[in-house]
C-alpha cells in the first residue's frame, strides 16, 4: 500500500521546529558566553578583593539572569513538538535520545537550579569562595545541558552506537560512549559552545561601548571591554580550530552537506574553497549543465585540504554523490543514489516481512527478513526518497549561510584583536568609530550564530536522521492547519518573550552597574 | 545559641533571597506565566502526544511500523 504524506505538512512542521529552535537559540549562546565572562570577573574580584570587580560581575550577572529567565524552558517546546509533530521520529529514536536527555534533565538542570540560587542570593551570605564556586558550577551546569542536547543532535547527523530492533521499531543504544563521544558530537559541542562564548564577548563589548558612547560608567565599561575582548578573541580563535574539525567531520560523514556548503556540483581533485561567490539563479537542478556560479573567488586546493587533509584529494560534488561511481576513501566504488534507494526499499520491505513473519509465528522467514534488514539498514531512509534530486538540500541557503557565519567569524576576530590591543594601550575610550562598530556587532553575532545552525540543519535535509529517516517519514500524520495554528501561536508567544527580554534588558542597561544588587 | 539545622538554613536562605528581589520578581512572574502557558495551555490543547491515542507499547509499535512501511515506496 502506498500512502504519501502531504508535503505542506512536512514543510509547516519543519518551519515550526525551525522557528522554535531559532528563538531558543537566541537565549542559549548568551547564557553560555556571559556565564563564563561573569565568572571570570568574579574570579578577579576573589583574587584582588576589589569591590569594583564585584560590582562589575554583579551587573553582568543581572544581564545573565534576565536572559536566563526569559530563555528558560523555551527548549521544552521542542520536546512538545517531538511528541506531537514528530511522533514517528520520537518513537524510532526514543532510546537513543532518552539517555542523553535524561542525564541532561537530572544532572545539569539540578546543578544549574541549585547553584544559580546561591549565585544570585548568596552575596554576603556565603563565603566568597563558595559563591565563586557556585557561579562556575552554574555555568558548568548550563554547559553540561548543552553537551547532552548537542550529543543528541550529533547522533541525528551521524547515527552511531545503536542497533535497530524491528520488534520494538526502535533504535536501541548498544554503545553509550559511541553516542556520547562520537567525533561529530565532540566537534559539535566544542564549536557550538565556543560560538556562544563569542556571543558573550561581543555582547559585553558592545554594551560596554554603549556606555562609552554615552560617557557613562567609563571605568566599568573599559574594564568590561578588556575582559570581553580578550575572552572573545580566545573563543574566536578556538572556534576556527573547532570549525575546521566540524568541516572535516561533515566531509567524512555528510558529504552532500559539504557539497551544498560549497555549491560544488562536479567533484574534483585539488578542489578550491569558495571564499566569496554569487550563485547562478538559473541553476535549478544538479544535472541541468548550468554553471552554478555567476562569480566566485576560490582559495586553490583548500577544500581538498579541509575535507581530506590532503591538498590534492578528490572531493565529490552533488552530481557525483547522486550518480555514484567515484572511488571512496576506503577504496570502494561509491553507490549511486538510485542504488541506495533500492537498498532502502529492501530494508523497509524486510521490516514489513519480518513483522508479518513474527505475526505468523514463522521464525525461519523472520530470521531471513532480519538478515536482509540488518544488511541494508544503513540505507533504510533512502527507501522513502521518490527522486534522487530530493537528496539535494537547499544549496543557496546552505551556501550563503556558511559564508555569513565564516565571514562574520573572521570579522569578530579582527574586532576583538583591535579592541584588545587598544584596551591595553588605554586608547579604546577615544575611538568612537570602534565603539559604534562594537555596538552594531551585537545583532551581527546573533546572525552569525543562527547562520551556523542553518548550515548544520538545512544542509542535512532531507534527513531527520542522516541516511536512516527522512523528514517525510518522521513527521506525524496531522492536519496541516493544526501545525499552521501552532506555528503562529509560537511566533506570537516568542515575540512577546523577546520583546519582554529586550525591554527589561534595555531598562537594566540604562540603569547601569550601580544598581546591580538583586 | 544553637545553630539551626541545614534544611532550615537553606529554607531561610531561599526565603530571604526571594523577599529581597526587585527585578527578580518581574522575571519570576514572566517565568511562571510562561510555564503556565506552556504546560496548562499549549501542552494539553495543542501538543498532545500523537502516540498517546494508543494503549500500550504494542499498539504504538504497530502504528509506527505501519506508518514507516506504508509511507515508503514499495513496489
Amino acid at each position: 500500500m502506498i500512502e504519501n504524506i502531504d508535503t505542506s505538512l512536512i514543510d509547516w512542521s519543519r518551519a515550526q521546529f525551525a522557528l522554535t529552535a531559532i528563538y531558543h537559540w537566541l537565549f542559549v549562546p548568551l547564557t553560555l558566553g556571559l556565564g563564563i565572562i561573569q565568572a571570570i570577573m568574579e574570579t578577579i574580584y576573589y583574587k584582588t578583593g576589589k569591590e569594583f570587580w564585584k560590582t562589575t560581575a554583579q551587573f553582568w550577572m543581572k544581564i545573565f539572569g534576565i536572559n536566563f529567565a526569559i530563555g528558560v524552558a523555551t527548549g521544552l517546546i521542542l520536546e512538545f513538538e517531538f511528541g506531537t509533530n514528530w511522533s514517528n521520529y520520537s518513537w524510532f529514536v526514543g532510546d537513543i535520545f532518552g539517555a542523553p536527555l535524561a542525564i541532561e534533565g537530572v544532572v545539569a538542570f539540578f546543578m544549574e537550579a541549585t547553584f544559580i540560587a546561591v549565585m544570585f542570593f548568596g552575596w554576603g551570605k556565603v563565603s566568597k569562595g563558595f559563591h565563586l564556586a557556585s557561579t562556575w558550577l552554574t555555568i558548568g551546569g548550563a554547559t553540561l545541558s548543552a553537551l547532552w542536547i548537542l550529543v543528541a543532535n550529533a547522533w541525528m547527523q551521524y547515527p552511531a552506537g545503536m542497533t535497530f530492533n524491528p520488534d520494538s521499531v526502535r533504535n536501541e543504544m548498544s554503545d553509550f560512549w559511541a553516542v556520547a563521544l562520537s567525533p561529530v558530537a565532540i566537534n559539535k559541542f566544542l564549536h557550538t559552545v565556543l560560538s556562544g562564548w563569542i556571543v558573550g564577548g561581543v555582547v559585553v563589548t558592545g554594551i560596554s561601548c554603549w556606555y562609552l558612547l554615552k560617557k557613562k560608567h567609563v571605568e566599568f565599561a573599559l574594564a568590561s571591554i578588556k575582559v570581553g575582548a580578550i575572552f572573545g578573541l580566545a573563543a574566536s580563535l578556538l572556534t576556527v580550530w573547532t570549525g575546521d574539525g566540524s568541516a572535516y567531520q561533515v566531509a567524512q560523514k555528510q558529504p552532500m552537506k559539504l557539497a551544498a556548503m560549497e555549491a560544488l556540483y562536479q567533484g574534483e581533485s585539488s578542489a578550491g574553497l569558495v571564499g566569496v561567490g554569487v550563485l547562478n539563479p538559473a541553476k535549478t537542478g544538479y544535472n541541468d549543465n548550468v554553471e552554478p556560479f555567476l562569480f566566485k573567488i576560490e582559495l586553490p586546493k583548500m577544500l581538498s585540504y579541509f575535507a581530506e587533509r590532503d591538498l590534492n584529494a578528490y572531493v565529490p560534488g552533488i552530481t557525483n554523490l547522486i550518480e555514484g561511481g567515484y572511488q571512496t576513501d576506503d577504496g570502494k566504488t561509491a553507490l549511486s543514489a538510485q542504488e541506495k534507494i533500492e537498498k532502502g526499499k529492501l530494508a523497509i520491505q524486510a521490516l514489513a516481512d519480518y513483522r508479518q513473519a513474527k505475526k505468523d509465528k514463522n521464525e525461519t522467514s523472520a530470521a531471513e527478513a532480519r538478515t536482509v534488514l540488518d544488511d541494508n539498514f544503513a540505507y533504510f531512509g533512502y527507501g522513502y526518497i521518490k527522486n534522487p534530486a530530493d537528496l539535494v538540500p537547499p544549496v543557496g541557503l546552505t551556501f550563503y549561510s556558511f559564508r555569513v557565519m565564516v565571514i562574520l567569524g573572521g570579522f569578530f576576530i579582527l574586532l576583538f584583536i583591535v579592541a584588545a590591543i587598544l584596551s591595553y594601550k588605554n586608547t579604546f575610550g577615544g575611538k568612537r568609530w570602534l565603539q559604534w562598530v562594537c555596538l552594531w556587532s551585537i545583532p551581527l553575532v546573533y546572525i552569525a550564530s543562527q547562520a551556523g545552525w542553518v548550515v548544520a540543519e538545512v544542509g542535512r535535509q532531507p534527513w531527520a536522521i542522516q541516511d536512516i529517516l527522512p523528514t517525510s517519514a518522521a513527521v506525524s500524520r496531522l492536519a496541516t492547519s493544526s501545525v499552521q495554528l501552532t506555528f503562529f501561536l509560537f511566533l506570537a508567544l516568542f515575540t512577546v518573550l523577546l520583546i519582554a527580554e529586550l525591554g527589561i534588558m534595555i531598562k537594566t542597561i540604562k540603569k547601569g552597574p550601580a544598581s546591580s544588587e538583586e | 545559641m544553637k545553630k539551626k539545622s541545614v534544611p532550615i538554613r537553606v529554607f531561610h536562605f531561599y526565603m530571604e533571597g526571594f523577599r529581597s528581589m526587585t527585578l527578580g520578581k518581574t522575571l519570576w512572574l514572566i517565568i511562571l506565566i510562561k510555564l503556565f502557558i506552556m504546560f496548562c495551555v499549549l501542552k494539553p490543547f495543542f501538543f498532545p502526544r500523537h502516540l498517546g491515542q494508543f494503549r500500550g507499547e504494542s499498539e504504538k509499535q504497530e502504528y509506527v511500523s505501519d506508518e514507516l512501511i506504508q509511507r515508503a515506496i514499495i513496489p
